[in-house]
């Protein structure tokens, strides 16, 4: 067993588990937020990606040892109460999502997206952004621009400095 | 209207528990007390098994208890079944082998169950299976299709000795020939339709719990068709009667065809939840559903098309290799034959077509329906083989098809379907002027100068969807109904709770339906829910699949409505004091014809249940009424696409330059939904004419049984998709619709291969056309541009 403290969603929590759980696994199993997904376990598919330390990570290959200390923000922790973050109101706005598996992974990836490429991105830039993240049902038209309104209504609000 | 009702633009209402994390798929339940399952599956394609030993792995920590096929015997579980039976052109049944569970003496195909193992946990799970020793006669497989019939073949199943499931045809033999006969022109052409893996992107998984004091099992699990899955589980697997088994299909994130089936490891888990008194989860990782998931297509295909001397078809002649992998999958005999041959007519009037159709065995995963399911396999056969054809006589390509095209509705075709309404050129029409045809030539010549070849594919594809007429399909073999349930519950506040045995998994039926509702009854969306997915909820139902849930699932909620209006009717007479004969009901309201008397809808909901007015003998009070509807055809969803590409002949990498789709999907409830269906279609099309191929080398190993193996396709390889419409209603229900969800997988591999065959200037290039592919068919043969 080992000892894995983590600030999640701006709690911090300290849970004794064995030395070879996953982030992923962590997130799930051990705090029950299971918007966190897992489409492929190969770190291809991007559905489990949450942000470590402000940056976004594909927890599915991640011991949650290896990030011990770390602040996390996964899919529950995007929103404040209600109020939906402009990236999620984006993804509903332009029917960014079909069966909601690979959203929260999506949504994740997009705003790590706009806080390192900016609120003014064209459609070239987001689909070669996207490489890490699969969708096998919109084809990415709609997400695509959900992410490009998305960007641009992050840096309206000031969502994308933060 | 309210504003939420029929056409629309309405934002999906299942969105906000998606986009916040909240959604509740299989894997994210969680009972009490739950152990941990996971499957040990064969090494090899073809083995006999001879000996298993647990003992070591018995003795790991955690482990709760390992069963095998023996166990599942001893309790007289059944085997997965085929539920559609096809027979021989020599009246012979077909040759259907025994499935079980958990393989019992021998393994099929790489990735079979052997046994399972329930633990603790999943991670105490897989070490314990890492001590299963299992004592394996390695057989020779029979991999391909061409391995599987050659003689002195490694039989697969006792039942079928030459690997071969069934010989079957369709059509007029003899009237084909004499079409050739007298044919001016014969088109040859040698097609594959390459092997894919659906790839939903949530694994399938289920949990298996059991109530002891009631004895009654209840199953959550990734299913397009609970009711199905647990008619099959109780009448045909043994599992327990209907009564005493709830199945929950909860949030589902994605099927495409692979959940409809229903497959051994929830077989397995809620049988087990009994045995060890626990309940039982298995959720697949991505490399157990790439070898156990049902695969797609798997078509080697000769088709020969007669024409007269001025381009007219006069017959088609089609003769098909369909691989059914290890075992039969729930609907797999039904994918190649009746799901595929019945479409080869397409849009064309061809007076005379004779398909034949054998399906094989081999020692791969089981093959059944994937989005689309034989229709695309069957317009890839036409859409090819029209533009080879005119192409060979020197004929535009869409001014080839209009000659064909059929214009009078209702048509017969030669190969059982009815086409009821349609307008071809209609949509060919806009398809040319949206992806601006005329000036191709410019365009073509500007992509040369910069050393790239351009090509131009049209692709004009019918399917048959809303499936389908129950009496119908039961003549052709199914054993099943495919009519649709519904049940309407007014609330006495006036709230709407509608329960259909159809199930959304990323199609937005909870939008959708609701606009039905609001569109009849004169209320918001927010006053509608939509209840589906769960058999102690939901009576009946038969599911989602074949782009059924708009034409069969939604007619059955307007006969309900209809039923509920009336009932109302009589309610509001009461309330009124008139005659219900005299009551109008519109926008919500019901009021007495020629007078200022109304009474809104709630209020009327609310009368029902309060049963002031009227007596029980004069009416039955509350308000509530179902439905089943069952079609009087099938749906004939059409259209064009259009795929423009330009192709590096120095590297074979290909860039859809514009993707044009214009279709007719009858009345369309909610446009938006409508476009993202048609967006993820192509795109899953496109996928498998670039991308996509399920590879089994000669041992049978899967060699794509990951995401850095197989391609799926990524944002950057796809294009935005310009979506268009035209518009004939169906007549063949209620509202008019003719269903979305397949027709951009139907339509867009043929469009992808004829615009690349037309850039490099002939017809050597299968799917996938990757660019080591094109690459070397670019070698092969100077291209016609660079040769003019």
């Amino acid at each position: 067993m080992a000892s894995v403290t983590l600030n999640v969603n701006g709690k911090s929590v300290t849970r004794g588990v064995d030395a070879r759980t996953l982030l992923v696994e962590f997130l799930r199993e051990h705090m029950r937020l299971t918007g966190t997904h897992v489409g492929c376990d190969t770190t291809q598919c991007g559905c489990c990606t949450v942000h470590v330390n402000g940056e976004a990570m594909k927890s599915c290959t991640l011991l949650a040892v290896a990030v011990d200390g770390a602040t996390i923000t996964t899919i529950e922790g995007l929103a404040k109460g209600q109020d939906l973050h402009p990236m999620q109101a984006a993804f509903r706005e332009h029917h960014g999502l079909q069966c909601g598996f690979c959203t929260p992974g999506m949504i994740m990836s997009a705003v790590d997206m706009v806080r390192r490429k900016g609120t003014d991105l064209d459609d070239k830039t987001i689909r070669e952004e996207l490489e890490g993240n699969i969708c096998r049902c919109t084809g990415y038209h709609n997400i695509v621009k959900a992410i490009h309104y998305g960007a641009e209504a992050m840096g309206k609000t000031g969502t994308a400095a933060e | 209207m309210s504003g939420t009702g029929i056409g629309a633009r309405v934002l999906r209402k299942e969105d906000f528990r998606f986009i916040t994390g909240k959604g509740q798929f299989t894997d994210d339940v969680n009972r009490y007390g739950q152990a941990h399952a996971v499957f040990l599956r064969s090494p090899h394609a073809h083995a006999e098994i001879l000996g298993i030993k647990l003992d070591a792995a018995r003795a790991m920590p955690g482990v709760i208890d390992i069963f095998t096929g023996d166990d599942l015997a001893a309790d007289k579980i059944g085997g997965l079944i085929c539920g559609w039976m096809i027979h021989s052109k020599d009246g012979t049944p077909m040759k259907a082998g025994a499935h079980p569970a958990l393989a019992q003496g021998k393994v099929r195909y790489v990735g079979d169950h052997v046994a399972v193992i329930i633990a603790e946990t999943q991670a105490q799970a897989r070490d314990a299976m890492e001590r299963i020793v299992v004592d394996y006669k390695v057989l020779k497989p029979g991999v391909s299709m061409a391995d599987a019939v050659k003689s002195g073949a490694p039989v697969l199943h006792e039942v079928a000795p030459d690997n071969t499931v069934y010989n079957w045809a369709l059509g007029d033999e003899a009237a084909t020939q004499a079409a050739f006969a007298k044919a001016a022109h014969v088109t040859k052409l040698d097609l594959v339709n390459n092997r894919l893996v659906p790839n939903p992107m949530e694994p399938r998984a289920a949990v298996g719990d059991w109530d002891s004091g009631q004895d009654a099992f209840t199953l959550y699990t990734t299913s397009q068709n609970p009711h199905v899955a647990r008619l099959v589980l109780s009448a045909f697997i043994g599992i327990a009667p209907e009564h005493k088994l709830r199945v929950i299909a909860p949030d589902v994130g994605g099927g495409f065809g692979s959940k409809i089936f229903i497959y051994a490891e929830e077989t397995v888990c809620v049988w087990a939840a009994k045995k060890i008194g626990r309940p039982v989860k298995w959720v697949a990782d991505r490399t157990e559903a790439f070898l156990s998931d049902a695969h797609g297509r798997d078509h080697v295909t000769h088709a020969e098309m007669a024409l007269d001397a001025s381009g007219k078809i006069l017959g088609l002649r089609v003769k098909t290799q369909a691989n059914l992998g290890a075992y039969l999958s729930t609907f797999s005999s039904s994918v190649p034959t009746y799901l595929y041959a019945p479409l080869l007519s397409g849009q064309y009037d061809i007076p005379a077509i004779y398909v034949e159709v054998d399906g094989l065995y081999t020692n791969t995963a089981p093959v059944d329906a994937y989005r689309g399911a034989g229709r695309p396999e069957a317009t890839f056969v036409i859409e090819r083989m029209v533009e080879v054809a005119a192409r060979e006589v020197k004929q535009d390509p869409a001014e080839f098809r209009r000659r064909n095209f059929v214009r009078q509705f209702p048509h017969q075709t030669p190969v059982i379907m009815c086409y009821d309404a349609g307008d071809y050129d209609a949509a060919l029409t806009k398809a040319l002027e949206m992806s601006d045809y005329k000036n191709i030539g410019a365009r073509k010549a500007e992509s040369a100068k910069k050393g790239l070849l351009r090509g131009i594919g049209f692709s004009a594809y019918i399917e048959a969807c809303g499936i389908a007429p129950s009496a119908a399909v039961g003549s052709l073999g199914a054993g099943v109904g495919l009519w649709e349930s519904a049940e309407v519950r007014v609330n006495p506040v006036g709230t709407v709770e509608i329960l259909t045995g159809s199930h959304s998994h990323g199609q937005g039926h909870e939008t959708t339906f609701a606009q039905l509702v609001s569109e009849r009854l004169g209320i918001s969306i927010d006053n509608v829910s939509i209840v589906h997915g769960d058999t102690d909820k939901v009576q009946m139902g038969m599911g989602t699949y074949g782009s059924r849930s708009g034409a069969v699932g939604m007619s059955a909620i307007s006969k309900a409505l209809d039923k509920i209006e009336a009932k109302a009717k009589k309610v509001a007479g009461f309330v009124l004091e008139a005659s219900p004969d005299d009551i109008e009901f519109k926008d919500g309201k019901f009021s007495v014809r020629g007078t200022d008397k109304e009474i809104d809808f709630a209020s009327v909901a609310l009368q029902a249940y309060i049963a002031h007015k009227f007596n029980g003998q004069e009416l039955e009070p509350g308000l509530k009424e179902s439905a089943f509807w069952d079609p009087t055809n099938f749906t004939f969803p059409a259209g064009v696409h259009i795929c423009e590409l330009e192709i590096d002949p120095a590297t074979g990498v290909t860039r859809i330059d514009r993707w044009t789709a214009v279709d007719d999907f009858g009345n369309v409830i909610n446009p938006m939904i409508v476009e993202g269906q048609v967006h993820g279609g192509i795109a899953q099309g496109v996928g498998q004419a670039l991308l996509e191929g399920a590879v089994y080398d000669s041992s049978g190993q899967l060699v794509t049984a990951s995401y850095m193996d197989y391609s799926m396709p990524r944002a950057g390889d796809l294009p935005s998709y310009d979506v268009g419409m035209t518009q004939t209603a169906c007549p063949s229900n209620p509202l008019g619709i003719k269903g979305c969800g397949e027709a951009g997988a139907i339509a867009a591999p043929p469009a992808v291969m004829n615009a690349i065959t037309d850039a490099i200037g002939h017809e050597g290039i299968a799917m996938p056309a990757t660019p080591l592919a094109l690459w070397r068919a670019i070698q092969k043969t100077a291209p016609r541009a660079a040769a003019e």
